[in-house]
């Protein structure tokens, strides 16, 4: 299933990448995919933005502005300020999250 | 052994004894679910049950393993380690648990709190090192959001291996040599899984049913003279029906159709279900305080709004769905719903003061 076109602010850089093929290991969309030892992005509008490429990429090869895509959470941090967080790893946690 | 019994800590049912490691003791635990943990599950995926459902962290084991299995990391929400355990059926490994507050692994990776700090201090708390010879864990392929796999094996010495996305993948996995398949990779949400998350999409959104139900009810009965319960009935139950409506469409029929309502926007997935649903109630069964064309319209301005609206909320429980995607929707979103509650409120109002011959 996709979501939204043309949203998502992943970026990659295919020159830094060394093809260790992390991305491709973490990625629950299956967005890269490796071509001739180096990373490969297949369709960009499957990207969750969930981070997990960018944070296990040790060449900074890929960036993404990751946050959760829960809109409970983003409407709170609209009243309440701060990043969206759907607050599930609080102790004072509400129950109706993730 | 009796008074050991009581001398000792008590241990959950799923422990089913100890193993002696070079690092001091683990607990060795079942690989089939008792009635109870189904139980568990169930309340779990039904109610708040789920925020106290957890697990002691720390390393546990399954069938005998040795200083050559693999160890395979975990989050403490009790349901998350069950169903671990249980894919770990007649495969001697290691358990590591880690301290997510209660959480599974994915929405705990989001936190932090599955994360590379909290894996060091486990490795470190269960002297791993001592326990296994090789140095590889098998994390869950959606910790990887928490965990930063070269700065863990910096620190610890330990290699990490992104297993399956699914933990009934883990045997394939394993037969495999510790490679993944691209299916083991990519994170499935069919049918059934958009169903069993339903209850919990139902649960928030009818605790807030009874504010409704009370505006509306007082709206109704509102009388000059007071507000008066006879003239209740009619309109207001009415439109309490089409509140029910709303819910059922945007937090089941729509969460559960999802692929097969058009457009990728939730927003307009839940108005599309909202509104099919509304007019058929209109057309089947015919409420007679409909008849009344402000009232109609209201109805077919605001329930399918509701809906959509709801069914927006079901973003947070998806597989697929970012941040940016969700903040577009809401953007155009919040103007329309407010507008949409705004209107229904005059709408009522003016129906209102029309049976009272105000204006």
């Amino acid at each position: 299933m996709k979501y939204l076109v043309n949203v998502t602010t992943l970026a990659y850089k295919d020159d830094k990448c060394a093809g260790c093929g992390r991305c491709v290991e973490v990625c629950p969309q299956g967005v890269f995919e490796m071509n001739e030892k180096k990373a490969m992005i297949t369709d960009r509008d499957l990207c969750m933005e969930c981070g997990a490429c960018a944070k296990n990429c040790d060449f900074e090869a890929i960036s993404v502005n990751s946050g959760v895509g829960c809109a409970a959470a983003i409407i709170n941090s609209m009243i309440k300020g701060g990043e969206p967080n759907c607050g599930c790893s609080d102790t004072s946690g509400s129950s109706n999250c993730c | 052994m009796e008074i050991l019994k009581f001398v000792k800590k008590v241990q959950p049912p799923y422990v089913t004894g100890t193993l002696t490691t070079p690092a001091g003791t683990a607990r060795r635990v079942a690989t089939s679910w008792s009635r109870q943990d189904r139980w568990g599950m169930i309340r779990s995926r039904i109610s708040a049950f789920r925020m106290a459902y957890i697990v002691e962290p720390g390393l546990y084991a399954v069938g005998s393993p040795t200083k050559d299995s693999d160890v395979f990391v975990t989050a403490n929400y009790k349901l998350t380690f069950d169903i671990l355990r249980r894919s770990l059926y007649q495969i001697d490994a290691w358990i590591l648990v880690l301290d997510t507050k209660g959480i599974n692994v994915w929405c705990a990776a989001g936190k932090g709190t599955f994360g590379t700090d909290e894996l060091v201090r486990q490795i470190r708390l269960s002297k791993l090192d001592s326990v296994v010879e090789h140095r590889r864990i098998i994390l869950p392929q959606l910790g990887a959001v928490g965990v930063s796999a070269s700065q863990a094996q910096k620190i610890t010495g330990f290699r990490v291996f992104f297993g399956p996305v699914d933990a009934r993948d883990i045997p394939a996995y394993v037969a495999l040599g510790r490679k993944k398949t691209k299916e083991m990779s990519t994170i499935r949400f069919n049918i059934l899984d958009r169903l069993v998350l339903t209850p919990m999409e139902i649960n928030p959104a009818m605790k807030k049913f009874p504010w409704f139900a009370l505006a509306v009810l007082v709206l109704f009965g509102l009388q000059p003279s007071g507000i008066l319960f006879s003239s209740i009935w009619h309109p207001g139950m009415t439109f309490l029906l089409f509140g029910l409506l709303a819910v059922l469409a945007g937090a089941f029929v729509t969460p559960v159709l999802l692929p097969f309502v058009p457009f990728r926007s939730f927003a307009v997935k839940g108005w599309i279900v909202g509104m099919a649903m509304v007019a058929g109630a209109v057309l089947i069964i015919d409420p007679l305080p409909l008849h009344n064309m402000l009232l109609l319209v209201s109805v077919y301005v605001f329930f399918p709004a509701l809906s959509s609206y709801i069914a927006l909320q079901f973003t947070g429980s998806t597989t697929f769905t970012g941040m940016s995607g969700v903040k577009k929707e809401l953007k155009i979103g919040i103007t329309l719903y407010a507008t949409a509650t705004a209107a229904f409120i005059i709408m009522v109002v003016v129906y209102k003061l029309k049976e009272w011959e105000v204006i």
